[in-house]
């Protein structure tokens, strides 16, 4: 049996978005930057995409600016705030110590400019407060970025809070929805948020696509220089069959957003459940604020990467927060920014699911994971050393 | 396949031989560290100068559990002074190779079995020269702050 369980990896295209993007890399190929009438339809389509992208999120179409996907939209974010700021002499910023490298990455190219960065911490279950956030904001703030949903472990952050507490404060708020978008209602003008990047590929549209949202009046700052495509603010043709794609596959996730909440957070729950009963498992996360396909634990004893290649054997593709997974030396930040020693974190085991994941999936994964954990566990040394101990104590 | 591990690595991480512990081995060695994600115990049973048992436990990643499979076959049954010889580049060979993010794990098999060869020494009041076992510490594989 074959078990894709990485979606927050990426998801696989749906067929409603390519069979949209085939209509506009075949016939519909025109560039919408030109002025015969192939042109303006290609640039109705777009302006079509804005308006179905901008319903789902509930903001102002015109504060949409399509890019090359998340990073680009976070890259873009971040920048844009931080040099708007300078310009005021704010040069402080605030984010959260579990953020995507997106915006810890560019966090630290803006340091080494001369911006002072704080990382909030989060508490076990990954959440920062609003009131951790207004604590944090000085006079010379100027952006807070704080991530709507996690993309290791799952957690909801409580954006809408968080962005009260910044336009009480008149500073500006971003959030990287790359994880959230097509999962969680998002509405842009409720929840108070000023910025907004998504990326299409995380919801079963194309990959290297996305959007940043800005609220009018944010001048965001081209990070790429050429034409005037996106009023100016992404120049390079636009990728029209990926942003239609994008378009597609995001209306299709908010119109069925109810049923698959429902369906998909049971799914999940069922397994979270099952796997808890291995003893001396941790689930990692938040149970209520948390993505509805989301499952992250630790198994203490084992580590993270045999457990993935041992499922890969049986067909089932999941991921780790372990450093041998991660391709660094240290297992997730995320991870370690919970509080879990590195001995844990390196036992991590991530599944997230999709709308397309079915309760025989999952009982198949529910059905293997107990016997690899335990294969792994008879033939470790810490394993060995805590039922040791806990013998002792007992 | 994943990772890029040779059908060798894949196939002694999957069946991995000589898992286990010996009660009253003559020498075990454990080394590594949890915190960096591998730890190899190594367990020796010789009779005569001569390594008739070898079983071993690991945490650790597929190629730690592939390493210490693979040390322990190439030292069964042989001399203990054969195995003092056994070094971490006679692993990956027999492995068909190992990423090389990886290698460290060879380097930890290899002073897996001195560890041990050197706790059966010093059982046995057995003298040798300290400086086969210097100890490459953590630097191989990670940063332990
Ligand atoms: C939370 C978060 N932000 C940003 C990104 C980057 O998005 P993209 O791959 O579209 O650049 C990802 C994707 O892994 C993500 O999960």
């Amino acid at each position: 049996m074959r078990v894709y369980a990485d979606n927050a990896a990426t998801t696989h295209i749906s067929d409603n978005a390519l069979a949209e993007m085939i209509k506009y890399y075949g016939p519909e190929y025109e560039n919408a930057s030109s002025l015969h009438a192939y042109g303006q339809a290609a640039a109705d389509a777009l302006a079509d995409a804005r308006r179905r992208i901008a319903a789902c999120l509930g903001c102002d179409e015109r504060g949409i600016i399509f890019t090359s996907g998340g990073s680009e939209a976070d890259n873009q974010a971040l920048i844009s705030a931080a040099h708007l700021g300078a310009k005021k002499g704010k040069k402080h910023l605030i984010s959260t110590a579990v953020e995507h490298h997106a915006i810890l990455h560019t966090l630290d190219k803006l340091k080494k400019e001369g911006f002072e960065v704080t990382l909030l911490p989060v508490d076990s279950k990954g959440r920062v407060t609003a009131g951790q956030v207004e604590d944090a904001i000085r006079e010379d703030t100027a952006l807070v970025s704080v991530m709507f949903a996690n993309n290791e472990i799952g957690t909801v952050m409580p954006v809408k809070e968080i962005g009260a507490v910044c336009r009480e404060k008149k500073v500006l708020f971003h959030t990287d929805a790359v994880q959230a978008a097509g999962h969680l209602r998002i509405n842009v003008e409720e929840m108070n948020i000023d910025m907004l990047s998504v990326s299409a590929h995380k919801f079963h549209g194309p990959k290297g696509t996305g959007l940043l949202y800005a609220k009018r009046g944010i001048a965001l700052e081209s990070l790429i220089c050429g034409g005037a495509q996106e009023k100016g603010k992404r120049a390079g043709t636009e990728n029209l069959p990926a942003i239609m794609g994008m378009a597609t596959a995001l209306e299709d996730a908010c119109r069925n957003l109810d049923e698959y909440t429902a369906r998909v957070s049971a799914l999940r729950d069922k397994v979270i459940d099952a796997l808890s009963k291995i003893p001396r498992s941790i689930v990692n996360g938040d149970r209520e604020n948390r993505l509805p396909n989301n499952v992250n634990m630790c198994f203490e004893g084992i580590e993270g990467e045999s457990l993935l290649l041992m499922l890969d054997m049986y067909g089932i593709a999941a991921s780790s927060g372990s450093a041998c997974t991660s391709g660094s030396l240290d297992p997730s930040h995320v991870l370690l920014a919970i509080g879990l020693p590195h001995e844990t974190a390196h036992g991590s085991l991530r599944l997230t699911f999709s709308e397309y994941t079915t309760e025989e999936e999952v009982d198949y994964i529910i059905d293997k994971v107990p016997g690899i954990v335990a294969k792994l566990r008879d033939m470790s040394p810490v394993w060995e050393r805590m039922m040791k101990e806990e013998k002792a104590n007992a | 396949m994943a990772m890029n591990y040779s059908e060798k690595v894949m196939d002694h991480f999957q069946n991995p031989r000589n898992v286990g512990k010996i009660e009253n081995a003559d020498g075990v060695g454990e080394v590594g560290n949890a915190k960096c994600g591998d730890i190899m115990k190594i367990y020796l049973k010789i009779d005569d100068g001569i390594i008739t048992d070898v079983k071993f436990n690991t945490f650790g990643c597929a190629s730690a559990i592939a390493t210490s499979s693979m040390a322990t076959e190439l030292i069964k049954g042989k001399p203990v002074s054969e195995a003092l010889k056994l070094t971490n580049q006679a692993v990956v060979e027999a492995l068909d190779g190992l990423p090389p993010v990886k290698i460290h794990c060879s380097v930890l098999a290899e002073e897996a079995v001195k560890a041990a060869v050197k706790d059966y020494y010093d059982k046995n009041g057995i003298e040798y020269d300290p400086a086969e076992f210097a100890d490459s510490g953590c630097d191989h594989c990670c940063r332990c702050d």
